[in-house]
C-alpha cells in the first residue's frame, strides 16, 4: 500500500489481461487513463491556485484575501470558474478567429503537458523521457508562443506591441534559461529529470547555487511575471496581449500562467531542491509525492514574493540584463563547473561539496564586482553633459524612472 | 522507451482537448448577444485609426540573429553535456574551447554595439 498509484496501475493491467485485452492495448489504454488523471488533478490543482495566488498577494499587500465563501474563502475560484463560464464570448470582427480561439488553448494546454515528464515520486512518473529537459525547453516556449500569437490575432494595436515585446523577451532568456539547465544535465550525466532527481544526494542548489539562481530569473521571464510583464504592462499597454478576451479564453490565460509557474517551482525543485527526494522516499513513494509538492509549492510562493516585490523593468533594462549579465554569467558558470567536477571528481564528497560551494560563491562575488564597475562607468556616461540624451539637466542617478506594477488580480 | 512516447503523444491530444472544453461549455451555458459595437476592436475607447498589420520595426532583430546563433551552439553543448562523464579532462577541455568561441562571438556583438537598443 506505499505506492498506491503503480497498485492500481498493475491491478488494471490485470483487470484487461484477464479480460482478453492484447498487451498493446493494454498499454495504450492504462497510458490513456494515466493522463486524464494527470491533467485532471493538474487542472483540480490550477483552480486552487486562483485561491492561493489571491491568498498570498493580499498578505503581500496587508489585506486578507478572499475570506467569504467556505473555509478561509476556499469556495472563491469555484465561484470564479462559474462566473467565468457563465460569461459572454465575445470575438471581435477584425481578429484572426482561428489563432486568436488557438492561443489560450495553447496557453493552458502547454502548461499541462509540461506535467508529463515531472517526476511526482521515485515511481511515479508519466514518462521518464531520456531527452526530458529539451522536451521541458521546447513545450514550456510553446506556451509562450500562444501568448505571441494572442497578441497577433487579436488585431488591436495595444495587444501586437505585447506580443512583440514577448518575442524579444523570449529570445533573450531562452538562452541563459538553457545554459543554466545544462550544468545539472553534467552533473547528473543524463537528461532524463527521473534520473536528475535521482543522482541528488547533495542537492545541486548547493553545488551549482548560480545556475540555481539563472533559472529562477529566466524561468520569471519566460513565463512573463513581474518584474519581466512588459508583455502585458497595465500602465502603458492597458492588458496587452489579452485586452480583447473575455470569459473562459481570458481565465485559460490565466490558469495557463499559474499553473506555468507552479510547473515551474515543480521543475526548479527538480533540478536543484531534489524532487521528491527526502526521508523514506525510496520505500513509501507516497512520500515522495508529499515532498515534491512541498518544495514545488514553496518554490511557486517564492516566484510570487519576487512577482510582488519588484516594481516591472523597461524593455531595454531587459536586454541589458540578459545578454550583458545571465548569459556572461552562465557560460562562465558552466565552465567552472565543468572544470572543477572534472578536476575534483575522485576527491571526496566533502571537498568535492566545498570546492563547487566555493566555485560557485567566488563566481557570485567576481560577478558582483564587475557589476558594480560597468554601473559606476554607465552613470558617469549618463550623468556627463554631452553624452547626455536628456536636453533637461538632471542629477546622476535621477534617471532612473521605475514603473511600480499595480497589478489588479483577476480572476 | 515507445510506451514514454506514447505517454507523450497521448498528453498533447488530451491537454489541449481539456482547454478546448473550456471554451466549448461556455458556447451552451453563456448568452450570445453580438452586436457591431461590442465586437469592436478595444483600444482606448474611440474608434481605433488605421491597419494593425502593418509592416512594425521590431527594433531588436539583431538580439534574434544572435539568439539564432546561440540557440543552435547550445543545442550542440547537449550531447557533450551527457557524455561528460566518459569524458576525459582533454575532452573536457574541448568543449570549453567550443564555448570560448561561442563567448568570443558575444563579445564581438557587444563591441560592434548589436547589445545596445537603440
Amino acid at each position: 500500500m506505499s505506492d498506491p498509484v503503480n497498485f492500481v496501475a498493475n491491478w488494471l493491467k490485470t483487470v484487461f489481461t484477464n479480460w482478453g485485452v492484447s498487451p498493446t492495448w493494454t498499454t495504450i489504454i492504462i497510458s490513456i487513463i494515466g493522463v486524464v488523471v494527470l491533467a485532471g488533478v493538474a487542472l483540480v490543482i490550477d483552480i486552487f491556485l486562483v485561491w492561493v495566488e489571491r491568498k498570498v498577494v493580499a498578505r503581500f499587500q496587508d489585506r486578507l484575501g478572499p475570506n467569504r465563501l467556505g473555509p478561509f474563502g476556499l469556495f472563491q475560484p469555484i465561484a470564479d470558474v462559474i462566473k467565468l463560464l457563465l460569461k459572454e464570448d465575445i470575438t471581435p470582427d477584425k481578429a484572426d478567429k482561428f489563432l486568436f480561439n488557438l492561443a489560450p488553448v495553447l496557453a493552458l494546454g502547454m502548461a499541462i503537458a509540461l506535467w508529463a515528464v515531472v517526476p511526482l515520486a521515485p515511481t511515479v512518473i508519466g514518462s521518464d523521457l531520456n531527452v526530458g529537459v529539451l522536451y521541458i525547453v521546447a513545450i514550456g516556449s510553446i506556451s509562450t508562443l500562444g501568448i505571441i500569437i494572442a497578441g497577433w490575432a487579436s488585431n488591436n494595436k495595444f495587444a501586437l506591441v505585447g506580443a512583440f515585446r514577448m518575442v524579444a523577451q523570449m529570445i533573450s532568456y531562452e538562452i541563459p534559461m538553457v545554459i543554466s539547465l545544462l550544468i545539472p544535465v553534467i552533473l547528473a550525466g543524463s537528461m532524463g529529470i527521473n534520473s536528475i532527481v535521482k543522482s541528488q544526494p547533495v542537492w545541486y542548489i548547493v553545488l551549482a547555487p548560480v545556475a540555481a539562481l539563472i533559472f529562477l530569473i529566466s524561468s520569471q521571464a519566460e513565463l512573463g511575471r513581474a518584474p519581466f510583464d512588459i508583455s502585458e504592462a497595465e500602465s502603458e499597454i492597458v492588458a496587452g496581449f489579452h485586452i480583447e478576451y473575455t470569459g473562459m479564453k481570458f481565465g485559460l490565460f490565466y490558469a495557463g500562467e499559474l499553473l506555468h509557474a507552479l510547473t515551474i517551482g515543480g521543475f526548479f525543485s527538480c533540478f536543484f531542491l531534489g524532487g521528491w527526494r527526502g526521508w523514506g522516499a525510496e520505500t513509501y513513494p507516497i512520500l515522495g509525492i508529499v515532498y515534491f509538492f512541498i518544495k514545488a509549492f514553496f518554490m511557486y510562493w517564492v516566484i510570487m514574493w519576487i512577482k510582488y516585490t519588484f516594481p516591472r523593468i523597461r524593455i531595454d533594462q531587459m536586454l541589458n540584463l540578459n545578454w550583458k549579465f545571465l548569459t556572461p554569467l552562465a557560460l562562465a558558470a558552466l565552465i567552472m563547473t565543468a572544470l572543477l567536477d572534472k578536476i575534483f571528481q575522485n576527491a571526496s564528497s566533502v571537498v568535492y561539496i566545498i570546492v563547487m560551494l566555493g566555485g560557485n560563491l567566488v563566481l557570485l562575488y567576481i560577478a558582483y564586482l564587475v557589476t558594480g564597475i560597468y554601473a559606476r562607468v554607465e552613470r558617469k556616461k549618463v550623468a556627463s553633459p554631452e553624452d547626455n540624451r536628456v536636453n533637461f539637466p538632471i542629477k546622476s542617478g535621477a534617471n532612473i524612472v521605475e514603473t511600480q506594477s499595480s497589478e489588479r488580480v483577476q480572476a | 522507451m515507445q510506451t514514454d512516447w506514447l505517454y507523450i503523444g497521448i498528453m498533447l491530444v488530451v491537454a489541449p482537448t481539456f482547454a478546448i472544453l473550456a471554451l466549448i461549455i461556455p458556447r451552451i451555458l453563456a448568452p450570445h448577444k453580438p452586436s457591431k459595437l461590442k465586437s469592436e476592436t478595444y483600444e482606448c475607447g474611440i474608434q481605433t485609426v488605421g491597419d494593425t498589420w502593418v509592416q512594425f520595426k521590431a527594433q531588436y532583430y539583431n538580439f534574434a540573429l544572435i539568439f539564432l546563433i546561440f540557440d543552435v551552439e547550445i543545442v550542440f553543448l547537449f550531447p557533450w553535456a551527457i557524455a561528460y562523464r566518459q569524458l576525459p579532462l582533454f575532452g573536457v577541455i574541448e568543449g570549453i574551447l567550443f564555448i570560448l568561441i561561442l563567448v568570443a562571438g558575444l563579445i564581438y556583438a557587444w563591441k560592434k554595439g548589436l547589445l545596445e537598443w537603440s
